[in-house]
């Protein structure tokens, strides 16, 4: 199935309370794509990621990945799906190790501490498997969180804000996992303030603004930066 | 069930190490059957017991329901397992298992000093008691597994829980200290009407709770 969309967005809107946080959004990303999702606080980059995560119901709209629609067919979406945000949603109390093994239980993937300790050693991690997440500093932590995020071979990559509390060398790394994970033919979403890690890799960027999209194209056209300072900077009146 | 077990072995995982929730729940169970035991000193003990014994597993049980809530909460690790292709209802189901380990051995360290400080005898009454506790249990953890992720999703949070928890399950306490005190006393012919009740609440508590538990914990 080349030709088929790793996601596809259908009129997507959330709505909480009175206030919108995400209106008509329509996207369809292509396989191997690398979309860097820009925009300022509140601009609905958060919500659209929980809705495409299936951590959040859409008010109005459809939401397929690689397929699979987000609602009918969850399970089976969600399975596709690597979800990385600032909070790394592992548990303190239990190792890097154990967490992982966990999380492969869960995905009913494979959780030989071979193929754990080589995941981890991708992340820096792997002298320190079997410490307590408790004693790690936050950017440790989120280095256990990458892992968690990828340790299923994930065809379809969600990140929120990525690079929060990580140091040179981690964002480095996570960097280069991007990149492989995307010569591999996978899928990379990713949300962020920063326009030059967003643009690092990115094929194609999108904007959105008080829930809109307000700009669709390549990463590599300029446009991009006259869009993101207009609307992100708020160089123009708005 | 794997991924079922796994979330359970998780928890107990947790639990080992840090045995928070246990010693919490254990100490304020026996302190609760001890204070009780000495208030009522000349009193007409068997029929103050029932009730003395599922306050209890009451207030224990919500100790250990409150801890399983934030071990969820931290980290927002119920956002990892709800990115997990796991279905909603068998979430539920695996911490409504691993609630229901904590709370059972709780409770049944709890059961003997409830015997021994109430002048009670360790006999086949013993076991009925044993059978009433499993399947209270199973109602209050059923219904309490449920509760604590609603209050996780508000900023109240460990002062929600006890509030929702204790109105929804007085059925189920109501019929468990009834079903306890009729085993308890002469004449247990007019048991199987609580343990009805009680079997109808947890069947109920647990169809209901695996059906709508997806639109409990999505936003």
């Amino acid at each position: 199935m080349p030709d088929m969309l790793a996601l596809e967005s259908k009129e997507i809107e959330k709505k909480f309370g009175y206030s919108w946080a995400v209106r008509n959004v329509t996207l369809k990303v292509r396989r191997g794509e690398f979309v860097a999702l820009f925009g300022s606080n509140g601009a609905g980059k958060t919500t659209f990621l929980k809705v495409a995560a299936g951590l959040m119901r859409p008010t109005k709209g459809k939401l397929a990945i690689e397929g699979y629609d987000i609602g009918a067919q969850a399970e089976e979406a969600r399975r596709r799906i690597g979800f990385l945000s600032h909070n790394t949603f592992v548990y303190r109390d239990l190792s890097p190790i154990e967490n992982l093994k966990f999380f492969c239980r869960l995905y009913g993937v494979p959780d030989s501490e071979e193929r754990l300790l080589g995941l981890l050693s991708r992340v820096d991690l792997a002298q320190r498997a079997r410490e307590p997440v408790r004693a790690f500093s936050r950017g440790l932590q989120q280095r256990v969180g990458i892992a968690r995020a990828l340790l299923h071979d994930p065809s379809v990559i969600l990140l929120d804000e990525p690079y929060t509390g990580l140091d040179a060398k981690a964002a480095q790394t996570l960097n280069t996992m991007l990149d492989e994970a995307v010569d591999s033919g996978k899928t990379v979403l990713l949300t962020t303030h920063d326009i030059e890690q967003g643009l690092r890799a990115a094929t194609r960027a999108v904007i959105l603004d008080r829930g809109r999209v307000v700009y669709d194209g390549s990463a590599k056209d300029g446009a991009v930066r006259e869009a993101y300072v207009r609307y992100i900077h708020g160089g123009e009146a708005r | 069930m794997k991924p079922v077990a796994a979330i359970v072995f998780k928890d107990i995982a947790i639990e080992y190490k840090n045995r928070e929730a246990f010693t919490s729940m254990l100490l304020f169970g026996l302190l609760v059957v001890v204070v009780f035991s000495f208030a009522f000193e000349g009193s007409d003990r068997r029929s103050l017991a029932p009730g003395m014994l599922w306050v209890a597993y009451a207030f224990a049980g919500i100790l250990g329901l409150n801890r399983s809530l934030n071990m969820e909460i931290d980290n927002d690790c119920l956002q990892g397992l709800l990115l997990s292709p796991l279905s909603r209802g068998d979430l539920y189901l695996g911490k409504v298992a691993g609630n229901l380990v904590f709370t059972l051995i709780a409770e049944l360290v709890i059961l003997p000093f409830f015997v021994i400080l109430n002048n009670l005898t360790f006999d086949i009454v013993l076991l009925w008691i044993v059978g009433i506790t499993l399947l209270g249990t199973l109602g209050f953890v059923a219904i309490g597994t449920t509760l604590s992720l609603i209050s996780a999703q508000t900023r109240m949070k460990e002062v929600l829980l006890p509030v929702l928890q204790i109105p929804m399950t007085f059925p189920v306490i109501l019929s468990a200290v009834q079903a306890t005190a009729l085993v308890m006393s002469e004449d247990s012919s007019g048991v199987s009407f609580p343990l009805s009740v009680l079997g109808i609440f947890s069947t109920v508590y647990i169809a209901a709770s695996y059906f709508v538990f997806e639109y409990i914990v999505e936003e």
